[in-house]
């Protein structure tokens, strides 16, 4: 009847059963809370029905924020283990549980971190940055959150229910198939990214449409905001490395529940070919993050040093590059496979020539800075941070993609500390960057400076305290995903120093909590009443912040790249009433989020081989589906007297 | 043409918010995402396609005039929906069901047909589970064959709406998404049909 689901399957493990008491009282508090002050109508209403590009950016990052809270904590599990469990002591962490640890860490920084942020920002942003009103689809966007957030159900819920995957992030097989890993911890796995992955795949095609057909007049290619540039490139990424992933995983589902034989060590199936395919789409899924940060302190460093980007040409050309060439370097992350010399050497070039597009971005965004006028707040220190650290990084990726040097580093700590120096320094600074940076657009107040510069230099220390030694590690020969080791090679005491890093970055992500909260505490005292806080030059800054719901009220027209910047100081800005017109909108619907509850419950029983409820949620899915396209009721006007309401308050506060 | 007639329907509703062009164009790239996916199978397959482990080969198992039934009813099919297309221009209700519903007869014989292959297949004792490369060819066909069915799910469902709804740009713009699809598939299956079947018995 319930499949795999039984009473076993409940925690029994003292720290599991903690994180298990913990997230049921967050929720039954949240719950309490919703109830007390009777806000489910609400909830209903502005949020989950919700199909505004804003509100779904907001909920997206939300999300980011509760599971870089989850895969931080693993992140302190591990490194707070490794510094104990040497020689006769073996930490704290059982083995079976520490892998799960590490698996989930990788999954869910990925996955539901860094993914979320990424597409939080991209809805925040780019339609107004295009002087569009909303996405292209936007009831499709709403299904994109939704999935994406079922995704982050399942992961969450293995914690409790079962486990999770103890394979590390990408599951090889032929530890990922059945014969070695039996229990559901990988069926987990595949689901939850599954599920996410298609929202991912459909956010793709939205924005990439979104980007080239809803762009406001004037508005021409290379007069796109650089952001929004980099968001092209990485959607279209994903809309190519996606299906991949797709593809890849569902072999290693069929081999699992179907008994097929694509990556068994038996029966003629071949695992180099799940490692090929995977990386395939893993090396674009950095550039699918990273692109967009490199956008993020393209805007930044421009409004903060008071000039226009330097070299706007190169930068859009050095983006379009990397998107190609991200494609043709997979093969570095497994030189050791054995491809043969003349196939690591092309893919080894071919990685160190990606660093010649990224270097003529660094010089860009230092050229930009050269003679301005710069201003040290915070979204400015996260970029300037991010260029020494990725540098950094960077650099010792070029080492690593020389396919000798890689037989020696693969698999090493230094790999570790590697991406960490990219993706922290690159990814998590830039979306900490363009949160701070757009926060008061998104809800009309700032955040706390003060506080904002603590979590900064907590970061920064901490991630170097925590990440320099284990590039020493790497070379003194420590390998990846150990859970113990004996105290002779001397790798203890820059254990214990990395874990004193990882404390002070915990330190800088309470900083960060704090400083959301205290902002929101102190908020009447930093309105932002103009909706230009930072004197902006793109046109997000244009419009009241937090903006209309229908974003422009008149269809704006950019003349330059910097079109907002380009209106105030040419006197643009027209000071007559303008003549208001009825506004076009889409209408809320609960259909997004009931479709994608749909398929959590095919999920769901798929990870615990329940085929009646797998069954019924199939059917109910296409019953939902079917119901919303017979809908053609899906939008409405906003009449021009309520948009010249809901403009003159606005102008009204400004002065 | 096809893009013709929708910019032409596009202009009259120059305010419409989730434009029939941008579905269409949207479509289309969704429609590149899934020749990626079809790629990836393809490119399994033809990693995989000796791996055959002491089981039947290609060759061995294969009946040609059988595929090439199933190769003209699903060609025919798309035809048939070029057919319903027109009738959809000329706003010509009855018509376009009618030519929907031959659609969706030929290509429900097409998805009868590939059942049996499959179920004959296992009943034979080579089902996927016996070797890599059946694995890989049950993959790659079985995920035309489900595209197949989703798009008669999608047609019936169409139908129904035309029904309901008649010809208007609404119902033109989701006929057009549909009949991009179906000629998609009918593409894949050429590929399917060469690299598989006719190769496979060379």
């Amino acid at each position: 009847m319930f499949g795999k689901l039984t009473l076993d399957a409940f925690p029994h493990e003292p720290i599991i059963i903690g994180a298990a008491i913990f997230m049921a009282l967050s929720a039954l508090s949240i719950v309490g809370v919703l109830f007390y002050f009777k806000k489910w109508k609400w909830l209903w209403t502005d949020w989950i029905t919700s199909v505004d590009h804003k509100k779904i950016g907001i909920m997206y990052i939300i999300l980011a924020f509760i599971m870089l809270f989850r895969g931080f904590t693993d992140a302190v599990m591990m490194r707070s283990h490794l510094a104990l469990s040497v020689g006769s002591s073996h930490g704290y962490l059982p083995p079976e549980h520490y892998d799960q640890v590490f698996t989930a860490h990788g999954v869910i920084m990925i996955f539901f971190m860094a993914m979320p942020f990424m597409f939080g920002l991209l809805n925040l942003i780019v339609p107004l940055q295009i002087g569009a009103r909303d996405v292209a689809f936007p009831f499709l966007n709403s299904f994109s959150f939704w999935l994406t957030a079922v995704g982050m159900v399942l992961v969450n819920m293995s914690l409790v229910l079962g486990e999770f995957a103890a394979t590390g992030w990408l599951a090889y097989p032929p530890l990922s198939e059945l014969a070695y890993s039996p229990g559901v911890g990988v069926d987990y796995y595949i689901w939850s990214l599954q599920i996410s992955g298609l929202g991912t795949l459909l956010s793709g095609i939205n924005f990439f449409i979104t980007i080239l057909k809803m762009r406001c007049p004037g508005m021409n290619l290379m007069r796109m905001p650089i952001f929004t540039w980099t968001a092209l490139c990485s959607m279209i990424l994903v809309i190519i490395a996606f299906p991949v992933l797709t593809v890849t995983l569902a072999m290693l589902g069929l081999d699992r529940y179907l008994d097929m034989h694509f990556f068994t060590t038996s029966f003629g199936g071949n695992q180099m070919m799940y490692v090929n395919l995977i990386w395939a789409w893993g090396h674009p899924e950095v550039y699918i993050l990273i692109l967009p940060a490199f956008g993020i302190f393209s805007e930044v460093v421009a409004t903060f040093s008071k000039k226009r980007i330097f070299g706007y040409v190169t930068m859009v050309w050095a983006t379009a590059i990397i998107t190609v060439l991200s494609f043709i370097v997979w093969l570095h992350h497994f030189f050791t496979m054995g491809a043969g010399a003349n196939v690591n050497a092309f893919f080894g070039i071919a990685t160190m020539i990606i660093s010649i597009p990224t270097g003529v971005k660094v010089f860009n965004w230092l050229f930009t800075m050269y003679r301005g006028r710069i201003t040290f707040s915070v979204p400015m220190l996260w970029t300037i941070g991010f260029l020494i650290t990725f540098t950094v990084g960077g650099m010792t990726g070029v080492l690593m993609s020389i396919p000798g040097a890689d037989f020696q580093l693969h698999n090493s700590l230094f790999l570790v500390a590697h991406f960490h120096n990219t993706i922290i320094g690159g990814v998590a600074f830039g979306y900490f960057a363009g949160f701070t940076y757009w926060f008061p657009k998104a809800f009309g107040f700032k955040l706390n400076e003060r506080l904002g510069k603590c979590a900064f230099w907590c970061w920064l220390v901490g991630f170097y305290v925590a990440f320099i030694p284990l590039y020493a590690l790497g070379l003194m020969g420590m390998t990846r995903r150990l859970n113990h080791y004996d105290a002779a090679p001397g790798w203890h005491p820059l254990l214990i120093v990395a874990a004193i890093g990882t404390a002070i970055v915990a330190i800088g992500i309470l900083f960060q909590f704090a400083q959301i909260a205290y902002s929101i505490l102190k908020k009447e005292s930093s309105q932002d009443t103009t909706g230009d806080p930072w004197d902006g030059r793109t046109l997000e800054w244009s419009i009241s912040s937090p903006p209309p719901f229908y974003n422009f009220a008149i269809t704006p027209h950019a003349d330059d790249i910097d079109a907002f910047w380009d209106q105030k100081i040419n006197n643009k800005i027209s000071k007559e009433k303008p003549h208001y017109e009825d506004i076009h909108m889409p209408r809320n619907t609960g259909m997004g989020f009931i479709i994608a509850f749909t398929i959590f419950i095919i999920g769901f029983a798929l990870i615990w081989h329940i085929n009646w409820l797998a069954i019924f949620g199939l059917v109910a899915t296409i019953v939902c589906v079917i119901k919303r396209s017979f809908d053609y009721d899906t939008d409405y006007y906003v009449k021009a007297a309520e948009v010249e309401k809901i403009e003159s308050e606005f102008s009204s506060r400004k002065k | 043409m096809l893009t013709e007639t929708l910019t032409n329907n596009h202009n009259e509703h120059e305010e419409h918010h989730d434009g029939s062009t941008n579905s269409v164009f949207g479509f289309w790239i969704y429609i590149l995402s899934d020749c990626v996916l079809f790629a990836t199978l393809f490119a399994g397959y033809t990693v995989l396609h000796n791996n055959i482990y002491g089981g039947p080969s290609a060759k061995e198992l294969f009946s040609m005039p059988f595929v090439l039934t199933e190769t003209f009813i699903l060609l025919t099919s798309s035809f048939t929906y070029g057919l319903a297309m027109l009738a959809s221009h000329k706003k010509n209700k009855s018509q376009v069901l009618l030519w929907l519903f031959i659609t969706f007869l030929l290509g429900l014989s097409f998805v009868g047909m590939e059942i049996h292959e499959f179920s004959t297949l296992i009943e034979e004792g080579n089902s996927f589970s016996r070797s890599a490369f059946l694995s890989s060819f049950f993959t790659l066909v079985g995920t035309h064959g489900l595209h197949v069915t989703s798009g008669l799910i999608w047609m019936v469902s169409l139908m129904a709406q035309v029904m309901k709804h008649g010809v208007i740009t609404k119902t033109q713009t989701k006929l057009a998404c549909l009949s991009l699809f179906w000629h998609f598939l009918d593409i894949v299956w050429i590929f399917v049909f060469t690299i598989v079947y006719l190769m496979g018995a060379i």
